[in-house]
């Protein structure tokens, strides 16, 4: 990794894998268990231009959990990106002012271009319809508690794969483990075509359909995510896809046994809360792995080595 | 280029050949140059003539200017298979290749709309990366966006 964090090409799957045994060996500190202050002294710069609430709790969490500070871009609209400053003006400034900074934007490409102003490291989460790394490492992390392993396994990600960019960052990363892709959306919110193209080119297995029910026996791993409202140009556009998959428990009655259940957060009604109860459903721990595995990448990206680890 | 085509314009004394233009695309290379109508030098367009190479061509000379390595490789994104002859006193005196690198710097604006490179006050370079060179594929380095060949004609810096 080469001092930020934008896309998952930015890490090798060794990396992945060695982050994911930090993030493991971090879960008493995340769980208040235990206080390891890794990062005293050190202030994270939250910068989210966009509406969050795991992403940016989680990465203050597991800042403070480890001893750091944080200090929040705020409301954007009360922000001087409203005065019209350019992203590397604000972002200079973050520079001068902290360690570290996660940004989220709703322009694609903000978290490079924020990577190539600062010295800094940069952490995207969440750039337009592009990528959202440190929501992969936290699904990874989910999957790999769940099945002990990331190879080699059968993956549905399913809803809105177009503008969903953690499905983006996600497919990319699960191809890197050799697992078979299947990808569920209506026409209109299929995968992007360089992102397909990318994955075949590469040898991925790739399977491309609006069923989700049928594949439901087959996978290891649902991951569905919202169609969102925001990202469509108008509201006819979106109604006609709203609501296109609901998970309920009765469909999941032909799932194997330790299928999981995933979905990056807020749903609206794509998984019924009939699914919270049962075995599958693993959203709420995916979430709360956002604090390790953001913990983890902070120490990773700030050069702190965490104690237990390979020598 | 045969004696044929060579007659459709007249031979010129010193400036820059630029054959195997993929037909109807000269305008769009003036204009990627920088070659305006109002220099005070002949500029000689021809268009659609028949190629056997390509079918059809266009064919372009800029007289009294020899265009530079620099500007040549940006014809490398209407036309990659051009060949270039710098002309003095009515000899080719030098031949050039139109190239591409892995990158190209201040060309284009990237075409994805969303992009944040398209706010035009942020102040960074504009910078594709080359992907593939035969079709080519161009890539932002800022959104990772492929780029649409035809919009990015348009979007020239």
């Amino acid at each position: 990794m080469d001092g930020d964090l934008i896309t998952m090409d930015d890490m090798t799957n060794e990396e992945i894998v060695s982050l994911l045994d930090d993030a493991e060996r971090l879960l008493p500190v995340a769980h208040g268990e235990e206080f390891l202050p890794l990062l005293q002294g050190k202030l994270l710069a939250n910068m989210f231009f966009e509406p969050s609430t795991r992403t940016r709790m989680s990465f203050e969490t597991a800042m403070k959990r480890l001893g750091g500070d944080v200090v929040n871009l705020g409301d954007v609209k009360s922000s001087s990106a409203v005065k019209g400053e350019t992203l590397y003006d604000t972002m200079r400034m973050v520079d001068g002012y902290c360690d570290i900074a996660a940004l989220r934007h709703p322009r694609q490409g903000a978290a490079q271009y924020a990577a190539d102003a600062c010295y800094i490291p940069i952490m995207n989460g969440g750039d337009g319809a592009g990528h959202h790394p440190t929501q992969t490492l936290l699904d990874l992390f989910t999957i790999r508690q769940a099945h002990g392993r990331l190879d080699g396994l059968t993956v549905a990600l399913v809803g809105d794969l177009r503008y969903g960019r953690t499905v983006h960052s996600l497919s990319h990363a699960l191809a890197r483990f050799d697992c078979e892709l299947i990808f569920i959306s209506p026409n209109q919110l299929s995968m992007p075509t360089e992102i397909v193209s990318d994955l075949t080119e590469s040898g991925s297995k790739i399977t491309e359909t609006d069923d989700l029910y049928s594949a439901i026996p087959d996978v290891d791993v649902i991951y569905m995510t919202r169609i969102q409202k925001e990202r469509f140009p108008d509201d006819d556009e979106y109604a006609k896809v709203a609501g296109i998959y609901k998970l309920t428990a009765a469909d999941l009655t032909a799932a194997k046994g330790e299928m999981i259940v995933m979905h990056p957060l807020p749903r609206v009604d794509e998984i019924s809360p009939d699914v919270d109860a049962t075995r599958h459903a693993r959203y709420f721990e995916q979430a709360f792995n956002g604090v390790v595995a953001r913990m983890a990448l902070m120490c990773k990206l700030l050069g702190v080595d965490i104690p237990g680890g390979a020598a | 280029m045969s004696t044929s085509e060579m007659r459709r314009v007249t031979a010129i004394n010193n400036g820059t050949v630029i054959d195997h233009i993929p037909a109807g695309s000269a305008l769009s290379v003036l204009r990627m140059l920088g070659i305006s109508d109002d220099r005070a030098s002949p500029i000689s367009l021809v268009m659609n003539v028949p190629s056997s190479k390509h079918g059809r061509k266009d064919i372009i000379k800029v007289e009294d200017r020899e265009l530079t390595q620099d500007e040549l490789d940006r014809l490398a994104l209407i036309a990659p298979k051009a060949s270039v002859a710098i002309i003095r006193s009515y000899a080719v005196a030098e031949k050039r290749e139109v190239t591409i690198g892995k990158e190209l710097l201040n060309v284009a604006r990237c075409t994805y709309s969303n992009c944040i490179t398209n706010n035009s006050r942020e102040p960074l370079d504009h910078r594709l990366n080359v992907v593939k060179t035969d079709p080519l594929e161009l890539r932002c380095r800022y959104c990772g966006r492929s780029q649409n060949m035809k919009e990015l004609i348009n979007n020239l810096i």
